[in-house]
């Protein structure tokens, strides 16, 4: 089994790219890779808790705790989420915060890597 | 394996997201990432400026006085203080009509790198040597 680091960019709302990326990290999971996520920029916004889930919306926070119990590394850059008013009392529990370093650090030991930037 | 090159392929206009921005700033952290790291592991960035994502590197940007926000010019010569390599594809600027005398230098900041302004072959051959390609 081999190593996989997603890194995304994009917001949950306005773009599927982020649906997209929680897919295709329990896709790879489910296979038995291991699993790295990155969530930079408007992406951060899917680590917060306590999501509405509206049907004409997507929605992250159960992907992300079902990911979480599957043992996929989730890391948000704190940066990017204090500038979007999201405090660590708001995070879901286990969505680690850090900063890019971790991203590149991640990579480093990677079989493969995906970055999908945002919008 | 000890080290392990990525490219940054920064390909979209500055200011319209903050795409370019985050860009320059992943390519930075390759600065404090051996924290994460062993010994004698290393990230070895190369950015390369490509499309719209040469106007990022025009001087005499003013972020600050109309959006309240650091300019990614002054990214850019974070980016050429710590050491990065920044390759622009000499094509798109000509594209452009974007000559060398403005495009941003850290030299007030007593950066020792300049960007350097290569054909795309050069960047192509950057992006095969890569291990990863990150595109913003």
């Amino acid at each position: 089994m081999g190593t996989l680091t997603l890194g995304c960019f994009s917001s949950l709302v306005g773009s599927k790219s982020l649906d997209f990326t929680l897919k295709l990290a329990k896709a790879a999971a489910d296979k038995g890779h291991k699993v790295n996520l990155w969530l930079s920029g408007n992406a951060t916004v899917v680590g917060k808790n306590h999501q509405k889930h509206l049907k004409d919306y997507s929605t992250g926070e159960k992907p992300v705790l079902e990911l979480l119990e599957k043992g996929v590394e989730i890391c948000e850059c704190e940066a990017c989420a204090l500038a979007r008013g999201i405090q660590k009392p708001d995070a879901i529990p286990g969505v680690q915060w850090n900063a890019m370093h971790w991203y590149l650090a991640k990579i480093y030991s990677s079989d493969r890597v995906l970055h999908i930037g945002g919008e | 394996m000890a080290d392990i090159k990525c490219a940054f392929v920064i390909q979209r206009p500055p200011y319209k997201s903050e795409t370019s921005t985050l860009g320059f700033t992943h390519a930075i952290s390759y600065q404090v990432v051996e924290m994460l790291l062993e010994d004698g592991q290393n990230v070895i960035p190369t950015v390369c400026m490509v499309g719209e994502g040469v106007l990022n590197l025009i001087k005499d940007q003013k972020a600050m006085e109309n959006y309240g926000v650091t300019s990614i010019e002054s990214h850019g010569k974070n980016s050429l203080l710590v050491d990065l390599d920044i390759l622009v594809c000499k094509e798109d600027l000509d594209g452009f009509g974007i000559p060398e005398d403005r495009l941003l230098d850290a030299e007030d900041m007593g950066a020792d790198k300049k960007l350097q302004i290569v054909p795309y072959s050069e960047i192509q051959k950057a992006m095969e040597s890569a291990n990863h390609l990150l595109f913003f």
